[in-house]
């Protein structure tokens, strides 16, 4: 929603953190309210980027906030260090170094269990600064006494005190808070984040080191909620224990659902409306402690019911009210006549990126006694396959043959049980689909993995990052756009799977033989020199399919490639070389026809019917 | 001071926590294994048990009948919960329904608070477990002997019902493998809603047994919470052999360490938590099926 205007956020932003001191006092916002809704904000932009971008719902940010906040204390109340601002930095650090340790452990597992254990972590911190730690922290008391910022350029000085006075301080932090997360959202970073979210498994297949970005949007949200928690001291000029309880946790966790997650603004929304209402139940319908109740209640309606918060309730009224054509528009293309849909056919070939110094000649590929065996069940057995470079070579076999579990120990998402593979003259057996990829070896899926809800460019992008920027790389501010080579790479890709004119339509919109084609060219878009293919015709219809064999055609020069199959006269027309699997063994290999009249595989597919 | 009979004492302290806690984390976990529903209510679910039990108390003054009326109670809770609302979130993402429960947990608190104001209920010991019993080496208080004895018993009764039923037969099936029991033509959504059901009577048990020990306030769930979720990571997800192993484990870890200083009582459990993930990451007994 950014790309068009690409300051225009941040414009708005500033004209509305300058409006708000003259508007917001007509709401009826007291200015320590305020305030108060711009810490929250500020601390669930990080919050947001760990949640709402990459998908992880911790209840453990408490734990970050209350170290941030009582480092920066500490410095300024008891070590008697006079610089504010600093010391909030020096709170920040800590608490994303903090971050970084918490987030070691916490990573290991995801969903409910990342959940349970950054619940238990905030748990933990809460009991250690009130017991180990409380000679530094106080402990129930917490830390009185933190003193407000000071600016003082030489010809202007001036004292931040408390309300209005201390607004235009927090104001710019925030500015400059949610201007460094709009361009961390919208880095290279910020769009593999949210490839981590739509779907982890092939996030990390198309060669990102998603553990790394993750453990990074960890950090990220760790040093904002360090950063705010310092900031929570100088506004209410001192340092409570209360912010390392898990209701802040869940505060937090609550006021970004309310406003909308993956908005970065939805905290400060979410905050507004949290406090705004606070105050109103409790002073003016004097509710007492039921105000809680009421906002609880609140929250379990939004989550049932509008998913997205209050500002995706917005923008869906907004689509609804100026868009009402729109679902016309987006029809599939199905209808399309087959004469416009000569797949690729013009398109010149993409480059191939060989990053591994690969022989001219000879085998790319080479897979010696390869076994699987699950419990009892041997899926692969004593498998030998050589791949010539540049050959295009298919495999056939009857279900349960053991095809799909091969290509899995081929791209290292799974580990045979014995035997070897040797992918460019390098033993690969045991390393990870990630690394493989970024060999330049992939694979497209038998059953579509794509980053749902994201355009048909978005994915492709994703695919393309982890070619140009290879697996792990922390370009945080870079704009996409100055990567060198992105846009053709991406552009180009459109072009050879005939996407073109389908590339900012969400994959969820997409018809199935179009979502098909996006599976292969999100693989392509890694720009492999090894591509194999589990069934790319699975599904189609007779015309797509002859569509799609043509595009595999376009798509193979300077590429070795392998294709499973159960349309045969297909892979019979593609290929130049078959090997037969049958029941986890190679049964044979040869040439199309020398396949085409063996009695063998013909009685293994029909099972030994005597002509 | 150390003293062995201190020592013995807080084993004894441990093994009724660990117990409680063995049973608290059994509901948690056959509900996840089940149902792919972590629920962030269930500590609220333990404090309700223990309050509406207190108010049957105040109206019969029987500890039988308290003790009925909260396991009942959660019952029907459970069983309106999942009608009501989980059954709408078994199809969206893992964060949405981490939400709702969350929001569920604050809104059962908030209504207790509301009604019963935040100061402490207490319900007694009946009258022939209360007092304290020799143990001929040292003096141990009756109700904590006995909440060990109960709590036994209703976990040899969960187990029967686990392994020795059908329904525990279908229960654990669906723990390996939903789906597949969903296409032997088993009604699914019939057995997620008893097991929520039970899931939630088994936190409303333990929280009414358990009110005589701590008395009651709105927020004496979260604790426990927190301390189910250690046990859960420790003994594996959908484990129900792993949430009495791991509650017995938790249990101990607290009361020998508050024994030698209260402030460090998480930091050892959360050091036993961390500790198992590096060294096996799906917990003690882990089943691998959900995940």
């Amino acid at each position: 929603m950014y790309k068009q205007h690409r300051s225009l956020v941040e414009l708005l932003t500033a004209i509305g953190l300058i409006a708000a001191p003259f508007i917001l006092p007509y709401l009826n916002f007291a200015p320590n309210t305020v305030n108060r809704v711009l810490v929250w904000g500020l601390f669930g932009i990080g919050f947001d980027i760990l949640f709402g971008y990459t998908g992880l719902l911790s209840f453990g940010q408490s734990a970050l906030y209350g170290t941030g906040g009582f480092v920066a204390a500490y410095l300024l109340t008891q070590a008697g260090f006079p610089h504010v601002v600093l010391a909030l930095v020096i709170g920040m650090v800590a608490a994303a170094v903090v971050g970084y340790l918490v987030g070691l452990i916490a990573l290991r597992r995801t969903g409910i269990y990342f959940a349970m254990i950054t619940v238990a972590i905030a748990e933990v911190f809460y009991f250690v600064e009130f017991n180990p730690l409380s000679e530094w922290t106080g402990g129930e008391n917490g830390l009185p006494g933190v003193p407000t910022p000071t600016i003082d350029l030489g010809f202007f000085k001036h004292h931040f005190t408390t309300g209005w006075s201390l607004y235009p301080f927090l104001a710019f932090i925030y500015f400059i808070g949610i201007v460094i997360a709009l361009r961390i959202v919208r880095s290279p970073v910020g769009a593999i984040l949210t490839a981590i979210r739509e779907n982890p498994l092939r996030a990390a297949a198309v060669g990102h080191n998603i553990h790394g970005y993750k453990l990074t949007a960890f950090v990220i949200a760790a040093a904002y909620a360090g950063l705010a928690g310092g900031l929570l001291g100088v506004l209410q000029a001192f340092m409570p224990p209360e912010a390392f309880t898990f209701d802040t946790s869940g505060q937090l966790v609550m006021q970004t659902a309310i406003g909308g997650r993956g908005t970065l603004f939805g905290p400060l929304v979410g905050a507004a409306v949290w406090l705004y209402l606070q105050d109103f139940l409790q002073a003016t319908l004097g509710l007492g402690a039921a105000w809680k109740l009421v906002l609880g209640l609140v929250f379990v309606l939004l989550v049932c019911f509008l998913r997205q918060g209050i500002i995706g309730g917005l923008k869906d009224l907004y689509r609804l009210i100026f868009h009402r054509g729109g679902a016309e528009m987006e029809a599939p293309e199905e209808s399309v006549p087959a004469a416009a849909m000569s797949v690729g056919a013009a398109a010149t070939p993409l480059p191939v990126h060989h990053r591994v110094a690969e022989p001219a000649a000879g085998p790319i590929l080479k897979a010696n006694g390869v076994s699987k065996r699950y419990g009892g069940l041997l899926a692969n057995s004593d498998i030998d396959f050589t791949v010539e470079q540049g050959e295009l070579r298919g495999i056939i076999g009857p279900n349960g043959a053991g095809k799909t579990t091969f290509f899995k120990m081929l791209t290292c998402e799974v580990e045979p049980t014995s035997g070897k593979i040797e992918f460019a003259g390098r033993d690969i057996t045991g390393m990870n689909v990630t690394d493989v990829c970024q060999l330049g070896l992939t694979k497209s899926y038998q059953v579509n993995q794509l980053f749902t809800k994201l355009t048909v460019r978005e994915n492709l992008q994703i695919g393309a990052l982890a070619d140009l920027r290879g697996k792990f790389r922390l370009d945080l501010f870079r704009n996409p756009a100055r990567i060198p080579g992105l846009g053709d790479q991406i552009e180009h890709t459109l072009e050879l799977v005939n996407l073109k004119h389908r590339a900012d339509t969400p994959v969820a919109q997409l018809a199935y033989g179009e979502k098909r084609r996006l599976e292969i060219g999100l693989a392509l878009a890694t720009s492999p020199s090894l591509l194999l293919l589990d069934e790319p015709l699975a599904g189609m219809s007779p015309q797509e399919r002859v569509e799609t064999v043509k595009l595999l055609k376009s798509i193979r020069q300077g590429r070795t490639m392998i294709v499973i199959d159960h349309d045969m006269d297909a892979l019979f027309e593609l290929a130049e070389r078959v090997t037969v699997l049958q029941e986890g063994r190679v049964l044979t290999e040869g040439t199309p026809d020398e396949i085409k009249g063996n009695p063998a595989v013909r009685e293994a597919y029909l099972g030994g019917v005597l002509e | 001071m150390f003293t062995w009979a201190n020592f013995v004492s807080q084993m004894f302290n441990g093994l009724a926590l660990g117990a409680l806690l063995a049973l608290i984390s059994s509901g948690l976990t056959i509900i996840y294994g089940t149902l792919g529903v972590l629920n962030l209510a269930h500590g609220a679910m333990f404090m309700l048990g223990g309050y509406a039990g207190y108010v049957a108390f105040e109206a019969t003054g029987s500890y039988i009948v308290a003790v009925a009326a909260g396991t009942l109670f959660l019952l029907v809770v459970g069983i309106v919960m999942e009608r009501v609302v989980i059954r709408h979130f078994y199809g969206r993402p893992h964060e949405d329904q981490l939400l709702v429960t969350f929001g569920l947990g604050i809104v059962f608190v908030e209504v207790v608070r509301f009604f019963f104001s935040s100061l402490t209920k207490t319900v007694p010991a009946p009258p022939m477990m209360s007092g304290i019993t020799s143990l001929g080496f040292m003096f141990y208080p009756t109700y904590r002997l006995a909440v060990v004895g109960i709590v036994a018993v209703a976990l040899i009764v969960l187990y029967i019902v686990l392994y020795r039923t059908k329904l525990g037969m279908i229960v654990r099936a669906g723990i390996e493998d939903s789906l597949m029991v969903d296409s032997l033509g088993i009604d699914v959504y019939k057995v997620f809603m008893v097991v929520f059901g039970i899931g939630a009577m088994a936190a409303g048990f333990a929280g009414i047994v358990n009110a005589p020990v701590v008395s009651l306030t709105p927020d004496v769930g979260e604790a426990i919470l927190v301390q189910t979720f250690v046990v859960v990571v420790i003994g594996g997800v959908g484990s129900f052999p792993g949430a009495v192993l791991g509650g017995l484990i938790a249990g101990e870890i607290i009361s020998i360490t508050s024994m030698i200083d209260p402030g460090y009582a998480y930091v050892m459990l959360f050091a036993a938590m961390t500790l198992v993930l590096l060294l096996r990451p799906h917990g003690l007994l882990g089943v691998r099926g959900r995940e």
